[in-house]
């Protein structure tokens, strides 16, 4: 078989599509994005049909998805790890439900925070709601999990959670894919009860998900992505899950000295552990994320056996490098020649040209009147009004959290309280908040910067594209209070007189400034 | 047979075309790589590096560690810089000379290029004018970096124009040729710089 040359998020994008997968449901986030775009590409994707358009968040992604698997159909499910937060309350509930048709969901992780507001470790997701999770330590192995876990899911009957992060996800390697499997047949599940989660149902799916835990442990005890290798040198043993094998491997290119407990699939198995700890006398854990194999080893005694985040061993945030396991083993690292004093830092920038610069232009101007610190923003390119020369928001927190940072600071006795928000992030999230501020009258400005793009994240399709205003209309925003103009340099005084209009507005206002992303217009034009 | 490498830029400056000629290479002449690289935020005009690892054994890690590459490849003098501490003491920069200025603090050129200068293992070309002068196409520029840097990536150079010929097949003879020509203008300068 020939390989390909596949970055990580690629090798689970052909996994799913070679797994015969019937759908994929998806919001956009780095470092997740590509998994979808690679299969809205992909040739097999168009004559098959599978589903590929853009969800208006992770939450209803992983609803259709979970609709899919109901219908014996195997479905994907991808997002950023803070997707999952946006998810949970459905994924939470699919553990409990189970699955019918195979469900892998894949949630990449972002430690370091390359392009994130936090650095959560999504296998706590797994754990909570007590499904077995994948992580995979190569981009041959990211193929190979994702079409083990669907074979999984429907073996067990549980949605399967696979984690992967930035740098294996962002990373290209040869990758040799197997023959595709058929996709299942339309097939509803026998009990026909088995959805729905009343208290009396529930309860009876809730033991049969905590009987299935034998099951899934002894998944993991066979997994062969699970292994214990033997070392020479048994003064130290060492667990390395995920990616952290690779950096642990690459430290010792003639080979390691020390027994490896290998760990891909997860809840952990029992035999290699227990194997590592008898046979070795210090344990050092790799983990990239949380210290969770290492808290569950180290008990909340503290046994000074183990090492790893918790000791200082490893810093206890960041991602894991070769240079972070070299000195956790005591190993040298020979750096070399300093970074001379005159390199400048080159944060990102809006582009030049960018709709949002001639909002913020703007908006900063008004906002003078009445003193800073009244902007909420969200989650998108806009975000990078934060940064100099503009330094224009004051909150970025989650998707949607502008409008309802605003209304709440505007209860507090905030006014004017402003909102900044892009198109999809709104449609993504901003669209209750904003019934809640309609409902109570909260005198709140939200602009909604429509660039009619999902920009950060490459340009993909916006959910919002040409229903903004009728949004809005909908949900009870004053018609006359909607207040659309194009943010071009020229209509700056005009921007800014609607600015100081809505803002003395003592009602919901929404102004949408809307002009095409730049980058996005120059990609449709190629 | 191994070269760890650093790409280095701006986001924007295409230098992932150089990773996927070179990706390209590897794969078909049954080499291993791999090839980490810069996606989301920072993107948007900000430092963008791609690490990128070939070997005929097999390869564990996508980043590089500091101290072990072979190689600085960079479209951005400033940016050749920024690497430093993961060269090796006998390791090359090979670098383009024509800033990119998108902050109000880029260093005086004059003081980058003399620290570019004093550095021991450098290759310093203006990669534009070469692409513009020597295959009549300045959007070929960075293939004249990877034309300079390829006296130091261990593998034959044959791979490479290979690797060009693969990634530009669907747009047809005339860009391949201007490639091409912008490799080989950017190998000649090098062997001749490295003679002085």
């Amino acid at each position: 078989m020939q390989k390909k040359l596949l970055l990580g998020v690629e090798a689970i994008a052909q996994g799913a599509i070679d797994s015969g997968i019937s759908g994929v449901y998806a919001y956009p986030g780095t470092p997740s994005t590509e998994i979808t775009e690679y299969i809205q590409g992909a040739e097999e994707a168009r004559t098959r049909n599978i589903h590929r358009e853009w969800s208006a968040n992770e939450k209803t992604a992983m609803e259709a998805a979970l609709g899919m698997s109901y219908a014996g159909k195997r479905a994907l499910v991808c997002m950023k790890h803070v997707g999952m937060n946006v998810a949970a309350d459905c994924f939470m509930n699919a553990a409990i439900t189970g699955a019918n048709g195979g469900l892998v969901v894949v949630a990449a992780d972002d430690p370091s925070m390359h392009s994130s507001q936090n650095e959560q470790d999504s296998r706590v997701y797994g754990k909570f709601a007590l499904v077995p999770v994948l992580e995979p330590s190569s981009q041959q192995e990211a193929y190979d999990l994702v079409r083990y876990g669907f074979a999984l899911s429907e073996t067990v009957g549980s949605p399967v959670l696979l984690r992967i992060t930035t740098r294996l996800a962002h990373s290209r390697s040869g990758v040799e894919t197997a023959a595709p499997l058929n996709e299942n047949k339309l097939k509803l599940p026998e009990n026909k009860r088995q959805f729905v989660l009343l208290p009396a149902i529930a309860r009876k799916r809730y033991r049969l998900l905590l009987d299935k835990q034998a099951d899934f442990k002894e998944a993991s005890a066979n997994s062969p992505f699970n292994r214990y290798t033997e070392g020479p040198d048994k003064s130290l043993g060492i667990i390395a899950c995920g990616i952290g094998y690779n950096y642990l491997m690459e430290n010792y290119p003639d080979g390691c000295p020390y027994p490896i407990a290998k760990i891909c699939q997860y809840p952990l198995p029992r035999k290699i552990i227990k194997t590592i700890l008898s046979e070795c006398n210090h344990i050092l854990v790799l983990e990239e994320g949380y210290p969770i194999i290492e808290e569950l080893l180290k008990g909340y005694p503290g046994d000074k056996r183990i090492s790893g985040r918790l000791d200082g061993s490893i810093s206890p945030d960041g991602e894991l490098s070769p240079d972070i396991v070299a000195q956790a083993l005591h190993l040298p690292v020979r750096e070399g020649a300093p970074v001379p004093e005159l390199v400048a830092p080159r944060p990102p920038a809006l582009c030049n040209g960018c709709s949002h610069r001639d909002v913020y232009n703007a908006l900063n101007e008004v906002i003078k009147t009445y003193g800073a610190g009244r902007v909420f923003a969200d989650i998108g390119c806009y975000t990078l009004g934060a940064l100099p020369p503009f330094e224009a928001i004051n909150s970025c927190v989650d998707m949607g959290a502008s409008i309802t940072m605003a209304k709440g600071a505007s209860d507090a006795g905030l006014f004017p309280a402003v909102a900044v928000i892009g198109d999809s992030t709104f449609t993504h999230s901003g669209m209750t908040g904003l019934l809640d501020a309609v409902n109570e009258k909260s005198p709140i400005t939200v602009i909604i910067s429509d660039n009619e793009s999902v920009s950060m994240t490459g340009g993909q399709n916006s959910a919002a594209l040409g229903r903004i205003e009728a949004i809005c209309r909908g949900i009870g925003v004053a018609p006359e209070h909607i207040r659309v103009l194009n943010p071009v340099p020229k209509n700056h005084d005009d921007l800014c007189r609607i600015l100081r209009e809505e803002l003395e507005y003592k009602g919901v206002s929404v102004i949408i400034p809307r002009r095409i992303c730049i980058q996005k217009a120059r990609r449709d034009k190629k | 047979m191994k070269t760890d490498m650093i790409l280095a830029g701006v986001g924007g400056q295409g230098i992932l075309s150089i990773a996927a000629a070179l990706g390209s290479a590897a794969l078909t002449n049954n080499l291993y790589i791999k090839q980490a690289e810069t996606h989301g935020m920072s993107q948007r005009g900000g430092d963008v590096q791609s690490y990128l690892r070939i070997s005929d054994q097999p390869i564990y890690s996508d980043l590089i560690a500091l101290g072990k590459a072979d190689l600085i490849l960079s479209v951005e003098p400033m940016e050749a810089l920024r690497y430093l501490p993961y060269l090796k003491p006998d390791g090359y920069i090979v670098t383009n000379s024509t800033p990119f200025i998108n902050i109000p603090n880029y260093p005086d050129t004059k003081e980058l290029m003399d620290t570019l200068e004093a550095l021991p293992h450098r290759i310093i070309l203006d990669a534009d004018s070469l692409a513009k002068e020597k295959a009549g196409n300045i959007r070929a520029g960075n293939f004249v970096m990877l034309g300079a840097a390829s006296p130091f990536i261990d593998v034959p150079f044959e791979y490479l124009e290979e690797g060009i010929r693969a990634i530009f097949s669907r747009k047809g003879e005339e860009i391949i040729d201007i490639n091409l020509k912008a490799l080989h203008a950017g190998r000649e300068f090098a062997l001749n710089f490295s003679i002085m």
